[in-house]
C-alpha cells in the first residue's frame, strides 16, 4: 500500500551529487537506492537486522553539526548499512570519492584475500554478488601470496543444504536469518578468527572431542521436533532462503548443486502451488525443464522468503507417473487412448449414469474451478459438487459460503503482521501456512505482537512465536473460543486492539461442533477480525467459484438468484440451475454407496485425504468415475476414463491465497497438456453442451468475475452450539489431536529426495501425566481404533494436556485418517515395542 | 619530580590484604557507608567534579558515563564491572584483584548507589581462576558480613554482585561484546546505537567501567573531588597504575599520578637492562603506537599522548631494548591479533591473518620486496573494522614501520632476522 508521507516528515540526504528525500530512520544503502545509487555490500540484507560485518559499503558521510549546521565530515569511511541518515546528510560513494572507493577495494582485497575463485566450477557463477561487486571495485591482481583456507567440501549442514566453506566470506547473513527469521538457529559461528566458519555443532567439524558422556545424548529425550527422518538435528522449513541469501558459493542445495549454469536458465515469474499463501516465486528452467525455484519479491505476501516445499517440492509436475494420454477401462484394465475415444467413453459414461456427483479437489486455480462449477450446475445439472476432499461440515459449509466466498480482499498478511494479537484456533501456522509462520514472525519480532493458540500444547511453531498457550482439548477448541471475553487475556487483548486483532482459524476448525460458530461470535464480540486459512492452494479459488453444495460464485446462495444475480450467471451457467442444495463431499460418497449417485468425476483427489477413507474407496469403486489427474494417482484404480490434465508450470491460471488476493501466473512452458478446465470444455461438448469452448480460459474466468456484482442473497452464516469441552477418556484412552506437517507424505513433495530427509521424526506426544497413567515409558506407544493402529516412538510433551495423544497426520508410520478412520475423538493407547518403529 | 601515589595499591603489600576483616581494620568500607547517606545524584556529581576519567583505555569520563542512563522506569539498571583485562602488557587489574578486591567491591556498591542498580556483575577473563576463586571469596565474605545483599551495611538497600568468568576471548574485553558473552551469547561487538547506556546488559541502562576505575571510586568520596583533582594534569586527574613491564631493572606497578614522564618511571623501576639502551616502548599496551626515546620526557596523560600520536590505553608501558627485533615483537603481538580476532567483520578476521603470515614470513627470512606493500595498506584496510580492538591492532606495526622500517627491509634483504634472540632474554649478565 502507498504510504503517504508529509514532505515534512521526510529528510533530505544527498548521495553522490543526487538529492533523495527519505522517511527519517532510513539507512544509507537504503537511502542509495531509491537515489539510483548501488552501493556494494554483502551482509546487508534489507529484511535482516543491520549487522555491519562485511565492511563492503563503506562510504564518505558528511553530516551537518554544531549549532551552525556546518558540515562536518566523518574522519573515516562509515558502513552504509547501519547507518541512519540525518537531514542535510552528504554521502559520497567508491562512484564519487576516492577515500570511499578505497576502502571499498580494500575490503574487497580482504574478502578475496582467502577466496578460492573457483568461479568457473562454482554453481553461483554468473549469479554471484562477489563477483559482481568483485568487478565493481575490486583490484584487478591479488596480492594475497599465502595459504587460502581450505576445507573438506562439502559440510551438509542438512541432508539438503550443503556449505563449502572456503567459499564462505563470513557475511553471517545465513546465521542471521535462521536466528531471526524463522526462529530456527540451526547454525551459528563457530571458531573465530581466520577459522570461523558457518556450521551447526559438530564436533567432526570442529575438530573437538567430546567425552564419552558428552557426545551421547538420549534419543529419547529429545524434544520432538529435534530430530529428522535420519536422525540429524532437525533443520528448518525455510532453510533453502539461506542458499538464495548466500552471496557466494557458499550454500547450496542437494538438488541444484552442479546441474546448471546460471546463464543457461530461463527464469519466469510464477506462483507457488503448495499452500494458500500464493507465495510468489521466479521458476528457473533449462531447456524446458525445471532446475529451481526461488522467492521472488513480493512485499505484500512472501517478502523475498519461501518455504522448503515451496521451493525444493516441484519435481512431481514431472514424476515418472505424469499422465501424458487418456486411458480407459478396456476389459478391466486401463489403457491408452486418444482424446476423441476418451472424452466419448466419458461422456457416455456420465450421461447413463443415475446422477454424477463431483469431486474436483482443494488445488485447483479459479480458471479451472469456475468450469468444474459450470461443469457441474450446467451440463451435469447436479449441486453435487464439493471440492473439499478432507474433513468438512455442514457448518462449515455455511461458514465458507456466507464468510469467505465473495469477501475479496479480507483478512491480509498486512493486517496479520501489524502487531496487533493473533488468536489461532484450529491453526499450526508453521505446519500449516508456511509463509504465513514467517509473517507471524515478523510481527512478533518487529512490532511486539502476542500470539495466542488454542490447542492441546503449543507446538514448536508456537513456541518459536513467542505465543502463549490457551489450552484445549481435542473438540475443546468451540468452549475455549466461546470462552474468549475481555476476562480473558487473549479477549482482553483482541478488545484492546480495537478492531486491529485477528483470529486465525484453519480447516481443521470445521471438525469441532460449533467451532466456526464460536469464531464468529468470537470475533463479534471482541471486535477482531476473523481470517480462515486453509492449507491447500485451491480452497479459497474453488469457494470463490461456488465449488460447495448451495453455493453459487461470488458468494451467491443458489436457489436464491436475484434478476441481476442470474442474468451475469447465464451466460455461463444457463436459466436452469438446480433447485435445492446438493450434497456435500461426504455425502456425495454416501449417496453413491447408497445408489443414489452413479458416476463420479473427480479432481486431483487422494481417498487417503476424504474424511472416511474406506467409505471414500468404496464409492470409487462402485461408481463410474471420470477421473482427471496430472499423474497416475490413487483415483486411477479405480477411474473408468483418465484424462490428463496440466500442472500449473503447464498453463495459465490464477490461484487465490487465503486473503483473497488474486495469483495470476503464466504458462511456464508449452505442452500439450490441457488445463481442466478445458478438458472439461471438451467434455462439455460430447455430453451436448455446445457454447461452453472457452470455458477455462483465463479471459473468460476474469471478464465473468468482473462482471458480477455483489450478491443479492448469501447463505446464511452457520447456527451451530458450540460443543461442550470433552472430558478426558479413562485410562487406555486418549482424545487424537493430529495434524498435517509442512513436509511429510504428501504426493506433491515425493520427488523431493532431499527434502524429504529433512522431515521431522514422526512420533507420538503424550503428557507425562498421560505416559503415567497410561503405563508408556521410553520407546513406542500404539494409538488405536475399531479400524485399524498405527504404531509409532514416544515423547513426552512436558506442556499437553493429559488425556491426549498427538501423532503427525500423514508422515511415515503415521497415516492417521487411513489407518484410524478418524482424526479426533478417543484413541486406545498401549505401550508398543519400539524395536519395530521409528 | 614526580611521586609516587599509592591509594590503589597501598595495601598490596600488607599480609592477607584480600581477607574482608584487614580491609576494614584499614578503613575499608567507610566510603560506602558515606555514600550510601548521600544522594545518588550526589555522588555522581561528585564523580564528574573529580574528573575521573576510565581507565580501561578510552578515558571516558565515568561521571558523565553514569549519568547518561535514562531516568529510572522501575526495572533493572546494572553496573558491569570490565575485568576481562586481555591486552597484550597490562597487568593492573589482576593484581589489584589479588590484592584488594574488597575495594573493588565497595567501589561497586558506591556506584550501584548512584546508578540505582542492585545487581552487579564483574566479568572476569576466564584464564585468571585464581583471582576468580579469590573474587567470589570476597563476595562470600561481604555478603556474610551483611555488605552485600538486602540490607547493605545496615541499610535498606539491596544488591547482589556476580562474578562471571569469561571464556578467554580478548573480544570480550570490548564492552558490548562483553554483554552479549554475559548474556550468554557468543561475545561479538553490538552495533551502536543502541548504547550500552540506554540498552546494555538484557537490553537494560548498564554503567560498563573498568575494574581500576570503579576501584577509585572509594577513595574519592573521601578524598574528595579537589583532593582528586590535585593530582594528574589539567585534563587526567588523579592517579593511576603505570605498570612497567620488559628491559627496566625492576618491573612492577608504579601507581602515580597522571603527568608523570617515562623517564620518571623508567629512574622508579631502576633504569634500562644493565649495558643496554632503550629502543622502543609501548604507552599502553599492544594496541598502541610505540614511542622511542623522542616521547620520555613526555607528561603520560591521556591527551597528551594522543597529540604526540599514540594512546594512553592502558598504561600498559613496555620497555623494550636495542637488543629486541622489531619484526619479531609486531609479529607476535598480531599473532595475537588473529588469534583472537572475534570474526564478525572482514577487516579485522582476514587483515590481521594476512598480516600475521606476512610478518612471520619476513621474520623467518621468506619476505619479498613486495611484502613492503601488503604492510603499508593493509593496516588502512583494517580501519574499516567494526570495533575499536580492530582499529587498534595495526597501530603496532604502523608505527614500528615510521620507526624501523629499515629494519624490516634488512630481513628481506638478508633473507633472515639479524638479532641474536637469546640477547633479547638473557638478564643480569646471564651468558645466553
Amino acid at each position: 500500500m502507498p504510504e503517504v508521507t508529509a514532505k515534512t516528515d521526510l529528510v533530505t540526504v544527498t548521495i553522490d551529487d543526487v538529492a533523495v528525500q527519505v522517511k527519517p530512520g532510513t539507512l544509507i544503502i537504503r537511502a542509495a537506492e531509491q537515489a539510483g545509487v548501488y552501493i556494494p555490500r554483502f551482509c546487508d540484507h534489507p529484511l535482516l537486522d543491520p549487522v555491519g560485518a562485511c565492511r563492503q559499503c563503506l562510504v564518505d558521510v558528511a553530516s551537518p553539526a554544531g549549532p551552525e549546521h556546518k558540515l562536518r565530515a566523518f574522519p573515516k569511511p562509515q558502513p552504509a548499512c547501519t547507518m541512519v541518515v540525518t537531514d542535510g546528510m552528504v554521502v559520497h560513494t567508491g562512484a564519487t570519492s576516492e577515500a570511499a572507493r578505497k576502502a571499498q577495494t580494500a575490503t574487497m582485497e580482504l574478502i578475496l584475500g582467502s577466496h578460492p575463485l573457483d568461479c568457473p566450477i562454482c554453481d553461483k557463477g554468473g549469479e554471484c554478488p562477489l563477483q559482481n561487486q568483485a568487478m565493481m571495485v575490486g583490484r584487478d591482481d591479488s596480492r594475497f601470496s599465502g595459504t587460502k583456507r581450505h576445507y573438506p567440501k562439502p559440510l551438509p549442514l542438512t541432508a539438503n543444504i550443503l556449505l563449502d566453506r572456503e567459499r564462505c566470506v563470513l557475511c553471517q547473513r545465513c546465521t542471521r536469518f535462521a536466528a531471526q527469521i524463522p526462529a530456527d538457529p540451526f547454525i551459528g559461528l563457530q571458531g573465530r578468527g581466520a577459522k570461523e566458519q558457518i556450521g551447526r555443532f559438530d564436533p567432526a567439524a570442529l575438530g573437538f572431542e567430546l567425552t564419552a558422556q558428552q557426545g551421547t545424548v538420549q534419543e529419547d529425550e529429545v524434544a520432538w521436533g529435534e530430530r529428522t527422518v535420519e536422525g540429524q538435528p532437525f533443520a528448518s522449513y525455510f532453510s533453502g532462503n539461506i542458499v538464495q541469501i548466500c552471496p557466494v558459493g557458499a550454500l547450496t542445495s542437494a538438488d541444484y548443486r552442479f546441474r546448471s549454469r546460471p546463464f543457461d536458465l530461463v527464469s519466469l515469474p510464477g506462483v507457488a502451488e503448495h499452500d494458500s499463501s500464493g507465495s510468489a516465486i521466479r521458476v528457473d528452467l533449462r531447456r524446458g525443464r525445471v532446475l529451481r525455484r526461488l522467492a521472488a519479491h513480493d512485499d505484500a505476501v512472501n517478502q523475498e522468503w519461501l518455504s522448503d516445499k515451496d521451493r525444493f517440492a516441484f519435481g512431481w509436475q514431472t514424476a515418472p507417473d505424469r499422465l501424458t494420454a487418456p486411458l480407459i477401462r478396456d476389459g478391466g484394465e486401463l489403457r491408452e487412448a486418444s482424446w476423441p475415444e476418451a472424452i466419448a467413453a466419458a461422456a457416455a459414461g456420465l450421461a447413463q449414469a443415475a446422477g454424477v456427483g463431483v469431486l474436483p479437489g482443494g488445488r485447483l486455480t479459479l480458471e479451472d474451478a469456475l468450469a468444474y462449477s459450470v461443469f457441474a450446475r450446467r451440463v451435469l445439472h447436479t449441486d453435487d459438487v464439493d471440492y473439499r476432499s478432507r474433513p468438512h461440515s455442514a457448518e462449515e459449509t455455511a461458514f465458507l459460503a456466507s464468510q469467505v466466498a465473495g469477501s475479496g480482499l479480507g483478512v491480509t498478511f498486512e493486517a496479520l503482521t501489524s502487531g496487533a494479537p493473533v488468536v489461532m484456533a484450529g491453526f499450526e501456522p508453521e505446519d500449516e501456512g508456511g509463509i504465513v509462520f514467517l509473517r507471524l514472525r515478523e510481527a512478533v519480532r518487529k512490532r511486539g505482537a502476542k500470539v495466542f493458540s488454542i490447542a492441546p500444547f503449543a507446538s514448536v511453531g508456537v513456541q518459536r512465536l513467542g505465543g502463549e498457550l490457551i489450552p484445549a482439548l481435542p473438540g475443546g477448541e468451540a468452549a475455549a473460543l466461546t470462552a474468549l471475553t475481555e476476562a480473558s487475556p487473549a479477549g482482553a487483548a483482541l478488545k484492546a486492539a480495537d478492531g486491529r486483532g485477528v483470529i486465525v482459524v484453519g480447516e481443521r476448525l470445521a471438525l469441532v461442533p460449533g467451532g466456526l460458530t464460536a469464531a464468529l461470535a468470537a470475533a463479534a464480540r471482541l471486535g477482531a477480525k476473523l481470517a480462515w486459512i486453509p492449507r491447500r492452494a485451491g480452497e479459497r479459488a474453488a469457494i470463490e467459484a461456488g465449488l460447495l453444495p448451495g453455493l453459487l460464485p461470488g458468494g451467491r446462495r443458489l436457489g436464491a438468484l436475484s434478476g441481476p444475480d442470474a442474468a451475469a450467471l447465464a451466460p455461463l451457467f444457463g436459466t436452469d440451475l438446480p433447485a435445492a442444495p446438493g450434497r456435500d463431499a461426504s455425502g456425495i460418497v454416501q449417496a453413491v454407496i447408497d445408489g443414489q449417485i452413479g458416476a463420479l468425476v473427480v479432481g486431483g483427489v487422494d481417498p487417503d485425504d476424504m474424511p472416511a477413507p474406506a467409505e471414500a474407496r468404496i464409492a470409487l469403486d462402485r461408481a463410474f468415475v471420470v477421473s482427471l489427474d496430472v499423474r497416475r494417482g490413487p483415483v486411477a484404480q479405480y477411474a473408468d476414463v483418465v484424462l490428463p490434465v496440466a500442472p500449473p508450470l503447464e498453463k495459465a491460471g490464477t490461484f487465490i491465497n487465503w486473503e483473497g488476493r488474486l495469483r495470476p501466473f503464466g504458462q511456464g512452458i508449452a505442452t500439450t497438456a490441457l488445463a481442466d478446465g478445458r478438458v472439461l470444455a471438451r467434455l462439455a461438448q460430447a455430453l451436448g453442451v455446445s457454447d461452453l469452448a472457452e470455458l477455462g480460459k483465463p479471459g473468460l474466468t476474469h471478464d465473468f468475475f468482473g462482471a458480477l456484482g455483489a450478491p443479492a442473497a448469501r447463505v446464511a452464516a452457520p447456527a451451530v452450539p458450540a460443543a461442550p469441552a470433552p472430558v478426558p477418556p479413562g485410562h487406555g484412552q486418549a482424545l487424537l489431536a493430529t495434524w498435517r506437517l509442512l513436509l511429510d507424505a504428501g504426493s506433491c513433495q515425493d520427488q523431493a529426495p532431499h527434502l524429504a530427509a529433512t522431515q521431522k521424526l514422526p512420533v507420538a506426544l503424550v503428557s507425562p501425566g498421560t505416559a503415567q497413567a497410561n503405563g508408556l515409558t521410553k520407546g513406542g506407544v500404539e494409538i488405536s481404533t475399531g479400524r485399524g493402529a498405527i504404531v509409532l516412538p514416544l515423547r513426552i510433551a512436558p506442556d499437553m494436556l493429559d488425556g491426549v495423544v498427538w501423532a503427525p497426520a500423514n508422515s511415515g508410520a503415521s497415516r492417521v485418517l487411513p489407518a484410524l478412520g478418524a482424526c479426533g475423538g478417543a484413541v486406545t493407547l498401549k505401550p508398543a515395542d519400539t524395536k519395530e518403529v521409528g | 619530580m614526580t611521586t609516587l601515589t599509592p591509594v590503589l595499591t597501598k595495601r598490596w603489600g600488607k599480609a592477607n590484604s584480600w581477607r574482608l576483616a584487614e580491609y576494614q581494620a584499614d578503613g575499608g568500607y567507610q566510603a560506602a557507608r558515606k555514600a550510601l547517606t548521600m544522594e545518588p545524584q550526589a555522588i555522581v556529581d561528585l564523580v564528574k567534579a573529580a574528573g575521573l576519567r576510565g581507565r580501561g583505555g578510552a578515558g571516558f569520563p565515568a561521571g558523565t558515563k553514569w549519568s547518561f542512563l535514562p531516568k529510572p522506569d522501575g526495572g533493572p539498571r546494572y553496573l558491569v564491572v570490565n575485568a576481562d583485562e586481555s591486552e597484550p602488557g597490562t597487568c593492573k587489574d589482576m593484581p589489584m584483584l589479588m590484592a584488594d578486591p574488597h575495594m573493588l567491591l565497595e567501589g561497586m556498591i558506591i556506584t550501584s548507589w548512584a546508578i540505582g542498580c542492585h545487581h552487579a556483575f564483574i566479568y572476569l577473563r576466564g584464564e585468571v581462576v585464581h583471582v576468580y576463586r579469590r573474587l567470589l571469596r570476597a563476595i562470600e565474605e561481604a555478603r556474610a558480613a551483611g555488605i552485600l545483599g538486602d540490607h547493605v551495611l545496615g541499610t535498606d538497600y539491596q544488591l547482589e554482585i556476580t562474578a562471571h568468568a569469561g571464556g578467554g576471548a580478548y573480544i570480550c574485553g570490548e564492552e558490548t561484546a562483553l554483554l552479549d558473552s554475559l548474556e550468554g551469547k557468543r561475545g561479538q561487538p553490538r552495533l551502536k546505537p543502541p548504547f550500552p547506556a540506554a540498552e546494555g546488559l538484557y537490553a537494560r541502562p548498564t554503567v560498563i567501567n573498568n575494574v581500576e576505575t570503579i576501584s577509585q571510586v572509594p577513595p574519592i568520596i573521601l578524598g574528595g573531588a579537589d583532593w582528586f583533582g590535585s593530582m594528574g594534569t589539567e585534563k587526567s586527574h588523579g592517579f593511576g597504575i603505570f605498570s612497567l613491564s620488559g628491559h627496566v631493572q625492576r618491573p612492577g606497578q608504579y601507581e602515580a599520578p597522571f603527568g608523570v614522564t617515562m623517564r620518571e618511571l623508567i629512574d622508579m623501576a631502576g633504569g634500562i637492562r644493565e649495558g643496554h639502551k632503550l629502543k622502543f616502548w609501548m604507552p599502553g599496551g599492544a594496541s598502541t603506537s610505540m614511542f622511542t626515546e623522542e616521547q620520555l620526557d613526555l607528561n603520560l596523560d591521556y591527551d597528551n599522548v594522543i597529540q604526540a600520536g599514540s594512546m594512553l590505553g592502558t598504561r600498559a608501558l613496555q620497555v623494550f631494548d636495542d637488543t629486541v627485533c622489531v619484526v619479531r615483537v609486531v609479529s607476535r603481538w598480531m599473532e595475537f591479533y588473529a588469534h583472537e580476532s572475534c570474526g564478525k567483520c572482514t577487516p579485522c578476521r582476514e587483515g590481521t591473518a594476512w598480516l600475521r603470515d606476512t610478518l612471520c614470513r619476513i621474520e623467518a627470512g621468506g619476505g619479498t620486496p613486495a611484502d613492503m606493500d601488503v604492510l603499508g595498506d593493509i593496516p588502512a584496510s583494517i580501519g574499516g573494522c567494526f570495533c575499536p580492538l580492530g582499529a587498534g591492532a595495526p597501530l603496532a606495526l604502523n608505527s614500528s614501520l615510521k620507526y624501523f622500517r629499515d629494519e624490516y627491509e634488512e630481513h628481506i634483504r638478508l633473507g633472515r632476522c639479524p638479532f641474536d634472540r637469546a640477547a633479547t632474554t638473557a638478564f643480569n649478565g646471564e651468558v645466553a
